[in-house]
C-alpha cells in the first residue's frame, strides 16, 4: 500500500511541508511507549501513536519508521515539526483515535510489522 | 578506487526519482539566477545592419543577443526576428527596426524559480540578466536552468556520495596492531529536546562507514535507550562513548549519579523508576535495558548507589560486515 493511500483512508493531514508521500509500505505498529517501539516494530513501518514530541520521530529513526501517524487529531509542538521536517520522516496527524485507525489500516489488508526486533534482527548475527 | 558501491536496489529507483523530483524544486528556490545563467553574452548595439547579426549568429553559433546602449539593456534580437527580416530580404536594415525593445529581464539575485514563471508567463526563449542597477550581466535561456539544476542535483549526491566513500574506506590506508575511530558525547540530565540526538549522530556514522542496516540499527537502539536513561535517570548526564574498530563495535556509557540500588531488578523487563512526567512523554516502560540486551552481543551493566553507572556494550561484526574497510552496505 502507498503512503497517500494511508493518509487518504485516514482522513490524514500530513505536517511536512515537502515530502514524497508515493512510497510503498510493508505494514503497520501502534504503540504509546518509546521503548515498546523499539522492542517490536519492524522496519520500513508505519508508526500510530499518540505522542506527539520530538522523541517520537528520534525514535522513528533509531527503529527505521517509514512515517508517523498522530492519532486523535494530535498537532505536535513545532520542535517535532522541524525535526520530521530535517529527516525526512513523513508525519501525518488523523482525526481517529488509535483504536479506529488501526482498524481501518488492519481492513484495508495492511500487514502486522509488530514483531519482536530479536526474532531476525538482533539475536541473529 | 576501481570498486562502485551499488548503493540502492533497484526497487527504490522511483523513490530516488521522486525524491529527486522535490530536490529540483527545492533547488529552484534556492538556486539563483546568475548561478546558471551564461555570464558576459556576446551584445550588440541598435545600430549595427541586420547583416551582421546574420554573420554573428552563425560565427558564434548563438540564437538571440541582447542590445546595449552604454551598458544598460535597451532590447533584444533573436533568431525569429532575423527570419522575419530575411523574409522581407531586408539584410541592409538596422538591429532597432526588428529588435524587441524594453525586453522582460530577470534579477541575477532572483532564485531560479522566478526566471522559470518568467519564461512559462512570457512564452519567450531567453531573459537578459540585469543587476540592481539594471546593468546587463547575462542572459538565462531554459536550457541553462536545466543544466545548472542537473549539476546542482550531481553535486549534492556527490557530495553525500564521497562524504560515504571516504568514510567507508577510512581504515584501509592506516597500519597499526589496533585501528580504532573514537566518537564522543556529553549528554545532559533532562535535556529531553536534544535526546537522541548523539544517538542519530551514531547511527550515521556507522552508515557511512559502511555498516550493513541491521548493524546501525541496533547500534542505534542501543545507544537512543542508553542515551535516555542518563536524560532521564542520572543526576548530572554522562558521556557516550563509541570506539568503532574494523570488526567491532564498543559503546561505553558512563554517569556519576545516581547509581542504580538494584542493577538485577533493574534489568528486569517492565521494572521503571520513571516519574508520571516521564511517562508521559512516552518513556518508562522499563524495556530500555531490556531492549538494549537483545541489541548487542555483549553487555555489562555496574552500577554503585550513590557513586554512578556505566554500561559497557559490544556488537561483534562478521568478517563480510566490517566498517571502514572498504565493504559496501548491503541493504
Ligand atoms: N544511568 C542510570 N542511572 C540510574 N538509574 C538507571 C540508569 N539506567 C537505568 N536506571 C534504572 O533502571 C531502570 C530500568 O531502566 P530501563 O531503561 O530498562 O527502563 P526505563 O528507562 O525506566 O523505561 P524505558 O527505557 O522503557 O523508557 C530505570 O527505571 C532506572 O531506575
Ligand atoms: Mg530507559
Amino acid at each position: 500500500m502507498k503512503l497517500s493511500e494511508i493518509v487518504q483512508k485516514l482522513n490524514g493531514k500530513v505536517l511536512n511541508s515537502k515530502i514524497n508521500l508515493e512510497i510503498e509500505v510493508n505494514g503497520a505498529g501502534a504503540a504509546d511507549l518509546m521503548s515498546d517501539v523499539l522492542a517490536s516494530i519492524q522496519p520500513q513501518a508505519v508508526l500510530l501513536t499518540g505522542l506527539c514530541n520530538p522523541q517520537v520521530v528520534r525514535t522513528a529513526m533509531m527503529a527505521d519508521v517509514l512515517a508517523i501517524v498522530l492519532v486523535r487529531s494530535k498537532m505536535p509542538p513545532v520542535e517535532t515539526v522541524q525535526l520530521a521536517e530535517n529527516e525526512s520522516i513523513p508525519l501525518i496527524s488523523t482525526p481517529y483515535g488509535m483504536f479506529e485507525a488501526c482498524g481501518i489500516l488492519y481492513e484495508a489488508g495492511l500487514n502486522c510489522l509488530e514483531r519482536p526486533v530479536s526474532d531476525q534482527d538482533c539475536f541473529a548475527s | 578506487m576501481t570498486e562502485q558501491t551499488p548503493l540502492r536496489k533497484s526497487s527504490l529507483i522511483s523513490d530516488q526519482e521522486a525524491e529527486n523530483i522535490t530536490r529540483v524544486e527545492e533547488l529552484a528556490y534556492e538556486i539563483k539566477v546568475q548561478e546558471v545563467m551564461t555570464p558576459n553574452p556576446i551584445t550588440m548595439t541598435a545600430s549595427v545592419k541586420m547583416q551582421e547579426v546574420l554573420e554573428q549568429f552563425r560565427v558564434a553559433r548563438i540564437s538571440g543577443a541582447p542590445i546595449v546602449e552604454e551598458g544598460r539593456l535597451i532590447g533584444i534580437i533573436s533568431i525569429e526576428d532575423l527570419i522575419r527580416c530575411l523574409i522581407q530580404s531586408d539584410l541592409q536594415a538596422e538591429i532597432q527596426k526588428y529588435m524587441t525593445h524594453n525586453p522582460f529581464t530577470v534579477k541575477g539575485d532572483d532564485p531560479v524559480v522566478e526566471a522559470l514563471k518568467m519564461f512559462v508567463s512570457t512564452k519567450v526563449g531567453r531573459l537578459p540578466v540585469v543587476n540592481k542597477e539594471g546593468q546587463l550581466i547575462g542572459i538565462l535561456t531554459k536550457g541553462d536552468i536545466t543544466r545548472g539544476l542537473l549539476k546542482a542535483l550531481q553535486q549534492d549526491y556527490q557530495t553525500e556520495e564521497v562524504r560515504r566513500y571516504r568514510a567507508s574506506h577510512l581504515f584501509e590506508d592506516i597500519e597499526s596492531e589496533r585501528t580504532s575511530l573514537i566518537l564522543r558525547y556529553n549528554i545532559k540530565a533532562g535535556d529531553f529536546t536534544h535526546g537522541g540526538e548523539a544517538s542519530s549522530k551514531i547511527k550515521r556514522a556507522l552508515s557511512r562507514m559502511g555498516a550493513s542496516p541491521q548493524i546501525a540499527r541496533r547500534c542505534g537502539i542501543a545507544t537512543y535507550e542508553a542515551e535516555m536513561n542518563l536524560i532521564i535517570h542520572t543526576t548530572e548526564g554522562g558521556v557516550i562513548r563509541v570506539e568503532i574498530e574494523p570488526h567491532q563495535i564498543s559503546i561505553d556509557v558512563y554517569d556519576s549519579g545516581p547509581g542504580i540500588k538494584d542493577v538485577e531488578l533493574a534489568m528486569k523487563p517492565g521494572y521503571s523508576t520513571a516519574s508520571e512526567k516521564v511517562r508521559e512523554l512516552g518513556f518508562g516502560a522499563g524495556m530500555g535495558l531490556v531492549n538494549i540486551s537483545r541489541c548487542v552481543d555483549i553487555m555489562k551493566l555496574e552500577s554503585v548507589w550513590g557513586k554512578g553507572t556505566r554500561l559497557r556494550m559490544k556488537i561483534f561484526l562478521k568478517k563480510e560486515d566490517t566498517v571502514g574497510e572498504g565493504h559496501a552496505a548491503k541493504s
